[in-house]
């Protein structure tokens, strides 16, 4: 049996942000949403789960620290510990006002650069990657939802989401991609 | 509109009593006079290492200089380097650089000034540190108005109360400096007979270049002015805010408030700058650092939000500000993180540059610090760094009362601890101790403060109902 899933174009994100809770307080399944632009408190709308990239952050802004201390303390301290006008490398601390800038950074940096390449992956964008656009105006000025019409009737779930406020609904064979 | 409770009131009065008995008593536990000392001293001395100074003292040493590993790469100014040649006993004391040039007065004299000036060092610190509260938050408070800030109009009446303080206070902080002034005490060593006088055995020829700025009657002057300035925005703020209310129409107090606030943050930024080296840098005269305004005023500004938070979630767990959310709290936590990194940046970078360049003429001022006050000057950056990071770093525990309660009491904590380590080690050197005058003065001004500023919650509601952001400030949600 062929699934289908119902694409219902918005032009309009408070109509939209509607459409969402009451679609799912009819327990209908939204599959996915495209914005041209970021809708506040859709998230929180469809129910999605907070994301934890801050958390990862914080993790890779450690790891840097740790980076940049195991780095200063191998190279100045215990590798070749030479007096460089006066500075006493004779332990980590002693020295340590001078690596501070060094263990900002490079905490920074690591937060940083590791979290936008976790947020890639994580959100699968690479510079090849084929676009995943159902309709080109998602990226201009309408606002896409992928309603699973699968186990539904598909003329009362076409009624309820023209209902509404959709300005356009397609409906989708599953195995035609 | 908040009545002040009975309860808030007697737990401020016993505040205020306690600390006054326990300043009185570190009054009058000063030593007489020098043979006092001596005799104290020598006490000491047959102690031997058993005594808590000696032993701390070394303790401190080790970790902070490792002065004690004798290698001359460690050295760090010629001060350190005469003292290592002098037994251990004798140079307990800080040399400051007054008293570094000054050999001919004998130990027991020295250290009986300091002793003397542990309790209005006392009574200087917690003065100085309940202002500047007060003072930070009525800067916020102009702020918020001159940024047109949204969020912030329903705590405008808990930012007023903090900041009216600043009445009292400042009257106090000039009596404290008019004291000093008249000589009462020694806290300021510039001000001391003689040490513009070249035939006076009290010369000091660095001080006497500088006696066109430092000298008592144009200080006074300047803190008069500063005082009165800053008074005058904080009446006059209040006043605006409370004819908005009665007549919102057009705006009218608004726009001036706005004017106001501007011109106050103009007067301010001059003005705070000033004030520090005055009333904080000029304690060590022959010390100066370029970016110590901005240090005092870090230090300010976190300790008034902190504060303002404080007042704010007291009032709102017992029930008085049912419009203010968790996104306010929220806000604010934020702020109190922030400006703590913002302290802990200057206070490195004050610390940093002087250390890694080693000025001798610069590096006393660290020198001193780190070597009788170890525990406390590195203790404060971990009580007002590490601690309000860790903390508040996540974004729902700055929601969490608790959290940003717990935060705020470090923060509150720390920010004396600094005040503490601007002003003793110019002062009282190593004679410190956190004892009786110490908790007492502090115990004295927080009753001050909490009384003052809850009875001047009372005096008007705590909705400002007139203020054209009131409505996008109850909707506050972040």
């Amino acid at each position: 049996m062929a699934t289908h899933k119902i694409h219902a174009l918005y032009n309009d994100d408070d109509i939209l942000l509607n459409a969402v809770k009451q679609i799912r307080e009819q327990r209908y399944h939204i599959e996915e949403i495209f914005c041209p632009f970021p809708v506040h408190g859709l998230e929180k709308a469809m129910g999605l789960k907070d994301t934890r990239l801050a958390v990862t952050s914080f993790l890779f802004g450690i790891v840097g620290l740790a980076v940049a201390t195991v780095m200063m303390n191998y190279i100045m301290i215990e590798d070749w510990p030479q007096d460089i006008g006066g500075k006493p490398s004779f332990s980590f601390i002693q020295n340590m006002p001078a690596f501070v800038p060094i263990m900002f950074e490079l905490t920074v940096f690591f937060a940083a650069h590791l979290m936008v390449i976790t947020f890639y992956l994580r959100s699968r964008l690479w510079p090849f990657k084929k676009a995943e656009n159902p309709d080109v105006r998602t990226t201009d000025d309408h606002f896409l939802m992928e309603v699973d019409a699968y186990g539904e009737d598909v003329d009362s779930i076409t009624k309820f989401l023209y209902d509404t406020g959709a300005v356009e609904l397609v409906l989708i064979d599953k195995e035609e991609h | 509109m908040y009545t002040l409770t009975t309860k808030l009131k007697v737990f401020a009065i016993i505040l205020m009593v306690l600390g006054g008995l326990l300043t009185a008593v570190g009054f009058f536990n000063v030593p007489e006079n020098e043979a006092a000392v001596e005799q104290m001293l020598s006490e000491e001395a047959s102690h031997g290492g058993d005594s808590a100074a000696a032993s701390d003292h070394e303790a401190t040493m080790e970790g902070g200089n490792a002065m004690e590993h004798g290698d001359d790469s460690q050295m760090e100014t010629g001060h350190v380097t005469e003292n290592k040649e002098a037994s251990l006993t004798s140079n307990e004391h800080t040399v400051t650089p007054h008293e570094a040039e000054d050999h001919s007065g004998s130990h027991a004299e020295h250290v009986y000034h300091q002793l003397v000036n542990r309790p209005w060092s006392a009574v200087y610190v917690a003065c100085f540190f309940f202002f500047m509260i007060a003072l930070g938050a009525l800067v916020f408070l102009a702020l918020q108005k001159v940024a047109q800030a949204g969020w912030s109009p329903v705590l405008f009446r808990v930012m007023e109360g903090v900041s009216s303080y600043i009445l009292p206070g400042g009257i106090l902080m000039f009596v404290l400096l008019l004291l000093s002034g008249l000589g009462l005490n020694h806290l300021f060593t510039w001000m001391a007979p003689g040490v513009d006088d070249p035939t006076s055995p009290a010369y000091d020829h660095i001080i006497a270049g500088k006696t066109a700025y430092l000298n008592v009657p144009f200080w006074l002057i300047r803190a008069g002015i500063f005082i009165v300035g800053w008074n005058i925005y904080m009446w006059n703020v209040r006043r605006f805010g409370l004819k908005q209310d009665d007549s919102p129409e057009g705006n009218i107090w608004y726009k001036k408030a706005f004017k106001h606030s501007a011109m106050f943050l103009v007067f301010f930024i001059v003005t705070e700058s000033i004030m520090s080296w005055d009333w904080i840098l000029s304690l060590d005269p022959h010390w100066f650092s370029t970016l110590f305004g901005w240090y005092v005023l870090s230090s300010m500004i976190v300790a008034g939000i902190t504060m303002i938070a404080l007042v704010t979630i007291f009032l709102k767990g017992s029930g008085h500000l049912e419009f203010v959310n968790d996104s306010h709290i929220h806000d604010l936590a934020k702020y109190m993180f922030g400006f703590s990194i913002f302290w802990t940046y200057l206070w490195f970078s004050q610390f940093m540059l002087i250390w890694y360049s080693n000025i001798p003429e610069e590096v006393t001022y660290f020198v001193a610090r780190i070597q009788d006050y170890n525990l406390l000057f590195f203790g404060m950056v971990v009580i007002n760094f590490l601690f309000p990071i860790l903390i508040l770093m996540n974004s729902d525990f700055k929601r969490i009362n608790w959290f940003v309660v717990t935060a705020g009491i470090f923060i509150i904590v720390g920010h004396y601890l600094d005040i503490f380590v601007m002003v003793m080690p110019g002062t009282v050197g190593a004679s410190w101790f956190i004892g009786f005058p110490e908790i007492g003065a502090f115990l004295f001004f927080a009753g001050l403060f909490l009384l003052y500023i809850f009875n001047s919650l009372t005096k008007a509601p705590l909705l400002p109902k007139g203020d054209p952001y009131l409505g996008e400030s109850k909707h506050f949600h972040y």
